[in-house]
């Protein structure tokens, strides 16, 4: 028998899991499923608890009601990777060989890498909302606070799900408007980047959306330190922005089984070739999802477009083929606006996010780049689609891996 | 659109960025240079030729990297290109200004 083994059993490697077992045949094939978890976290969820949008069970299910039934399914801590045995060592000792290696292990939050950020002020004045804890820290949190300066944050870039600290900030300034205290709550939003929107189609389309919601921004802003006794933080240039309530999002790095099996980058992410997804460290390996080095969105969505590619390309290799498979850095995704409105973006490695409509040419009812109700019925039925097709593998229709042209008017990308 | 630095026509973006690293020369980042305030030291240029080379090679450019290049540190890289260090650097470099996904 020979042996696929999947490295992180959350939105990637479930869904690899799920496309092997259909195309790998049984009699030749074992599939084997690692991850230290027992619950899958729906995360793109975390953005909505907060508000109270979304209670904490809505977000938690076991991984294992999503594996395959001929999957073999492996509860332990991934302690590193041998390339040059093909071997897997697991925290208890076990070893695991493979003929095929897929990494799907993610990405995770790193507070410690900035000064301060980590205190006793963690998840009492200082919050993340990118981890489960942290999302229903701020729920606790959200619910008596009385107000004062709330400071919406990011590190550095990149974070996965790039839009999802920008929601939370419309989310925010809609949340405390229907509580009648928007007028208590003063709204700032602090990133490393040189505004809150960089694209040259979305600062056109969407710079109003700030100003309308009377959201402060600071730019530009690499952040050194944070103080909790003062309650600011501090940027290498200088600059410093006080606050009451900070919700940062830390540093985002893979797992630290990548930097114990020696072939990741600074931020532990995988070297991977952006087109096949095979990596740089070995043939037989390959990494999907936030796992990866490639400069695409780190987003389910993304996951969802690269498996249907990395499936194909790994039968190819398994046959001796060259992969002709190519991802094209396809993302989309849905932006909360608050008060029940979302926009929708849709974008590659080569185009901006566009204007126009999705999914079906000029017949699509999501409108691009354009607030609307429909567009926020389609982020809330994402949760739908997630659990019961997306993780199983089940194509969704419409929505082809590499981006559709129809319907969208490209040419507004041409911005230079 | 194209205009023209230090006596050669270049394309340039909207926010003047240079779309053609190949136009680029040293009189030319000198020029922008110096409409950016900042002084070009030697070691702005080893910062300068690593950014291009990191863009060459489809590196994403972030502080953190420009930090750990082994040429500066992050305090200084600020010393160098004072507010908005990789916005600058970018600029002078004649490489695209760095850009989130929306
Ligand atoms: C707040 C928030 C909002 C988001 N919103 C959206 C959205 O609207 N749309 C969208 O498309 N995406 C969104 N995302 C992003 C999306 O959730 C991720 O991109 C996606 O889950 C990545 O899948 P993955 O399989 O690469 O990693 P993950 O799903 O994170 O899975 C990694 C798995 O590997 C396991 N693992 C890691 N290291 C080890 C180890 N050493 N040993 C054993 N197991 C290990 C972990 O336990 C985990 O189960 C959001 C994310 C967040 C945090």
């Amino acid at each position: 028998m020979k042996k696929a083994v999947i490295l992180g059993a959350g939105t990637a490697g479930t869904m690899m899991s799920n496309h092997l077992a259909k195309k790998l045949p049984k009699d030749e094939w074992e599939i084997v499923v690692v991850d230290q978890e027992k619950t899958h976290y729906y995360q793109p969820g975390f953005l909505f608890l907060p508000f109270d949008i979304y209670q904490p069970e809505d977000v938690v299910k076991p991984i294992d009601d999503f594996l395959p039934s001929r999957a073999k399914r492996i509860m332990q801590k991934i302690d590193r990777v041998e390339p040059e045995s093909n071997t897997v060592t697991l925290q208890n000792g076990d070893m695991i060989g493979y003929d095929i290696l897929i990494i799907a292990t993610g990405s995770h939050i790193a507070p410690k890498e900035v000064t301060g950020m980590m205190s006793d002020a963690w998840h009492k004045d200082v919050f993340d909302f990118y981890t489960y804890a942290g999302a229903c820290a701020l729920r606790e949190k959200f619910m008596n606070w009385e107000g004062g300066k709330l400071v919406i944050h990011i590190t550095e870039m990149p974070i996965k799900c790039p839009v999802a600290p920008l929601e939370f900030a419309f989310l925010a300034d809609a949340f405390f408007t229907e509580k009648g205290m928007r007028d208590k709550v003063d709204i700032t939003f602090v990133t490393p980047l040189s505004g809150a929107f960089t694209k040259p189609v979305a600062s056109d389309k969407l710079a109003y959306l700030l100003k309308d919601k009377n959201i402060r921004i600071v730019a530009d802003f690499a952040i050194e330190s944070v103080n909790n006794e003062t309650r600011t933080i501090h940027d290498y240039g200088g600059k410093e922005v006080a606050y009451d309530l900070l919700v940062t999002v830390p540093t985002n790095m893979g797992d630290s089984m990548v930097e114990r099996s020696g072939f990741g980058d600074d931020l532990n992410f995988i070297p991977t070739d952006k087109c096949t997804l095979q990596s740089k460290v070995a043939d037989n390996i390959f990494v999907i999802g936030d796992a990866t080095d490639l400069p695409a969105s780190k987003a389910g969505s993304v996951a969802h477009f690269e498996a249907d590619v990395l499936t194909e390309n790994i039968i190819r290799f398994i046959n001796g083929e060259p992969m002709t498979y190519e991802f094209d850095g396809h993302s989309n995704c849905f932006i909360e606006t608050g008060h029940g409105k979302a926009l929708l973006i849709d974008f590659n490695y080569t185009h901006e996010p566009v204007e126009g409509s999705f999914p079906l040419g000029s017949f699509g009812p999501l409108k691009l780049l354009k607030e609307s109700r429909m567009n926020h019925m389609g982020k809330l039925a994402f949760r739908w689609v997630y659990w019961n097709m997306l993780l199983k593998g089940t194509p969704i229709p419409f929505v082809p891996a590499t981006m559709s042209e129809a319907g969208k008017h490209l040419e507004m990308s041409k911005h230079d | 659109m194209t205009t023209t630095i230090a006596g050669q026509e270049v394309s340039v973006n909207a926010e003047g960025y240079m779309t053609d690293l190949n136009q680029w020369t040293k009189e030319i980042a000198l020029e922008i240079a110096k409409a950016e305030e900042v002084n070009m030291t030697d070691k702005c240029w080893e910062v300068i030729a690593w950014i291009q080379e990191q863009y060459r090679n489809e590196n994403p450019l972030t502080i953190r990297k420009v930090g750990k290049s082994g040429i500066t540190d992050i305090k200084e890289f600020y010393e160098l290109f004072p507010n908005g260090p990789l916005k600058k650097a970018s600029k002078i470099a004649g490489i695209p200004k760095p850009v989130g996904c929306i």
